[in-house]
């Protein structure tokens, strides 16, 4: 089964958001980048998918050559090969821009699945993948908890979440997935050593816009749909208040109540 | 008739779901501010006559495709229905709920009719005869403000649910229903095999108006029970951090923050979790946080509104005693 996943760089979880001098766009020069959480649950889906078919995985993204870290970590983990698309035309691109050259990447693969993240946990937008799955006229499943591929390989049976339950869903082969879930159901693998040192040997090319036949007036700032005009940072919380430490327990849990009663309203 | 605001709304088990109705409203205030129309589109399966209650909130017509293939979402299916539909409509905006479809369906109508998307928002303002959408980055570390493009119609923004206020404008009002035979692809790649729903309709966190979490802390699973039972007086659901969630006390669904689910409560009790930046991201816009933790330094008390500083086992038991007098 020939396999690609579509990965991205996110600044760390851990970073604190400060905004810049423009007021619409974050402080980028202390920011440590890893692969978005969702995607490290995409190449392990991947993985499990060709351990299963004895397949190939292909990992693509776009963005600057700091990335490729993120690609050779995904290479690490066991994936076969790497596609990074890096021009700077595609630079404030909206999700049209990025989605086509990724599309066009796809396309010349002709993979059997597409994994992806469900969304990005830098700007949350969650739009890439049915993108992507549009601009090539695949269907699409989204938020995937589990991913089961039969034996022939041409049929996938994924799990996802509704509100308030799960449902099951078959669908024939080409077709995009993106991953939901936590880090507690995919537990994606660490990359091993000698994982590590085979990653520095494996393919990795980098393609320019015009390699994938884009012109570079299809993508960038001057073609996006939607953009940013302006940045905030969330209103202050008022300082907090350690309801009294002098009382006992059910002192403070008799007040706790009150809160509740008056200034919350619910009981 | 072109122009106009559109909410989608979503139908499910032969209901609306509420997250409609906060949808449908927040379009009655923009189609106000347009000085517009507001429509609604309700696809589904036995719907009847049922999309005349949107008229409460302001919807004067309804556009109805119910077909028993449209009972569970699937983009494949629907989106084709909806292209069809919104192609005569032309609205300048529709609005959808950020539900888990809603999320899903949006982006991919987006891009099949190839304009922009504002993912999950929790503000919208009417500028020069146009919308603008406030929306968290970050998982609400900060918020962006976002304008579409001239070429760029309808403007779709989806709705976070749990944000905007249900408001009823007419009692006795009631939507004008027009029945369409919707356009669902004869062959489906991608087919519903089953949908299971948990027992005893458990509230989703998205949509819970009071989440009672619990972290490391709780210890173990079976002191999950503590929560449970508070969490049923006050009428709210569990949730959990992500170390409760790895280690396998609370199922994936429960955990909030950054790489978990973004909620808006009106009520939000961390108990037994320290407030790492990626839960405080999570939660940190519910109305009012509550936090019950016995290390006077954790992070979470920077954000809760009430600290207390006491050892849950032996807070939670009490506090849970004294709602219940509170409620008689
Ligand atoms: C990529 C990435 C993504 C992440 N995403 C998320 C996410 O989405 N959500 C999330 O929650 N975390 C996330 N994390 C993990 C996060 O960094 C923290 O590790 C996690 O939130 C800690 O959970 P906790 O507060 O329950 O545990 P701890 O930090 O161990 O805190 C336990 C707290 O319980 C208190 N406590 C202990 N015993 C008692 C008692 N008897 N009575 C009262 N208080 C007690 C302690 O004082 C302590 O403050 C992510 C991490 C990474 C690297
Ligand atoms: N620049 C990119 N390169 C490769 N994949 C991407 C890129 N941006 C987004 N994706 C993929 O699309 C998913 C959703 O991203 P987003 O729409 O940004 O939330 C991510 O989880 C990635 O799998």
């Amino acid at each position: 089964m020939n396999i690609a996943v579509l990965i991205k760089q996110v600044p760390d979880t851990e970073t604190v958001i400060k905004i810049a001098d423009d007021g619409k766009s974050i402080k980028t020069d202390d920011i440590k980048w890893i692969m978005n959480p969702y995607d490290e649950y995409a190449v392990e889906a991947a993985l499990r998918l060709k351990e299963k078919t004895r397949g190939k995985v292909t990992i693509i993204s776009t963005g600057p050559q700091r990335v490729v870290e993120s690609i050779r970590t995904a290479l690490a983990m066991g994936a076969d090969e790497g596609v990074l698309v890096d021009d700077p035309a595609l630079e404030g691109s909206d999700v049209f821009g990025v989605a086509k050259a990724l599309a066009a990447v796809v396309k010349e693969l002709n993979p059997d699945v597409i994994l992806c993240g469900h969304r990005a946990v830098d700007y949350d937008e969650g739009q890439r993948g049915a993108a992507v799955a549009e601009m090539l006229g695949l269907p699409h499943i989204p938020f995937a908890v589990a991913i089961d591929v039969d034996d022939g390989a041409t049929k996938v049976k994924v799990d996802r979440p509704v509100e308030g339950g799960k449902m099951s869903l078959e669908a024939s082969l080409p077709v995009l997935i993106t991953l939901g879930g936590a880090h507690a159901i995919w537990n994606p693998r660490y990359a091993s050593l000698p994982g590590i040192m085979k990653a520095k040997k494996k393919p990795l090319a980098t393609k320019t816009l015009s390699d994938l036949g884009i012109d570079s007036s299809e993508v960038g700032p001057d073609a996006r749909k939607i953009r940013i005009i302006s940045m905030e940072m969330p209103p202050e919380r008022e300082p907090g208040k350690i309801i009294n430490g002098d009382l006992d327990t059910e002192g403070k849990a008799k007040e706790l109540v009150r809160v509740l009663k008056e200034e919350v309203k619910i009981l | 008739m072109a122009g106009g605001v559109c909410v989608l709304t979503e139908f499910q088990d032969g209901d609306f779901r509420k997250v409609s109705y906060e949808v449908a409203s927040e379009g009655k205030r923009v189609a106000d501010a347009l000085g517009c129309d507001l429509c609604a589109v309700v696809l589904g399966s036995g719907i009847g006559d049922k999309a005349g209650v949107l008229g409460k909130y302001g919807v004067s017509r309804a556009i109805v495709a119910d077909d028993e293939r449209l009972a569970n979402y699937t983009a494949e299916a629907y989106v084709p229905v909806l292209s069809e539909i919104l192609k005569e409509l032309e609205p300048d905006v529709v609005l959808l709920p950020a539900s888990l479809n809603g999320k899903d369906l949006g982006a991919r109508l987006a891009a099949h009719l190839q304009t922009g998307l504002a993912m999950d928002c929790t503000e919208f303002k009417v500028e020069d005869g146009t919308i603008k959408a406030k929306r968290p980055l970050f998982a609400g570390k900060c918020f962006g403000w976002y304008e579409w493009d001239s070429s760029a119609r309808p403007q779709i923004a989806s709705c976070r649910p749990n944000v905007f206020e249900r408001t009823v404008v007419d009692e006795g009002a009631s939507a004008e229903i027009s029945a369409v035979t919707p356009a669902v692809p004869s062959e489906l790649k991608v087919q519903v095999v089953s949908v299971e729903k948990e027992e005893g309709g458990k509230i989703d966190l998205t949509e819970a108006e009071v989440i009672v979490s619990g972290g490391r802390g709780m210890k173990g699973p079976e002191n999950f029970k503590m929560l449970e039972e508070l969490a049923q007086l006050l009428g709210a659901a569990v949730g959990a951090s992500r170390a409760a969630v790895d280690a396998g006390w609370r199922p994936h669904s429960d955990q909030v923050g950054q790489t978990g689910k973004v909620v808006t409560p009106n009520l939000y009790i961390a108990v037994g979790i320290s407030g790492a930046i990626q839960h405080l991201a999570g939660m940190g816009s519910s109305k009012y946080i509550v936090a019950v933790n016995k290390d006077p330094d954790a992070p979470i008390f920077s954000k809760a509104d009430y600290g207390i500083v006491e050892d849950l086992f032996k807070f939670i038991p009490i506090f849970t005693e004294e709602v219940k007098k509170a409620k008689g």
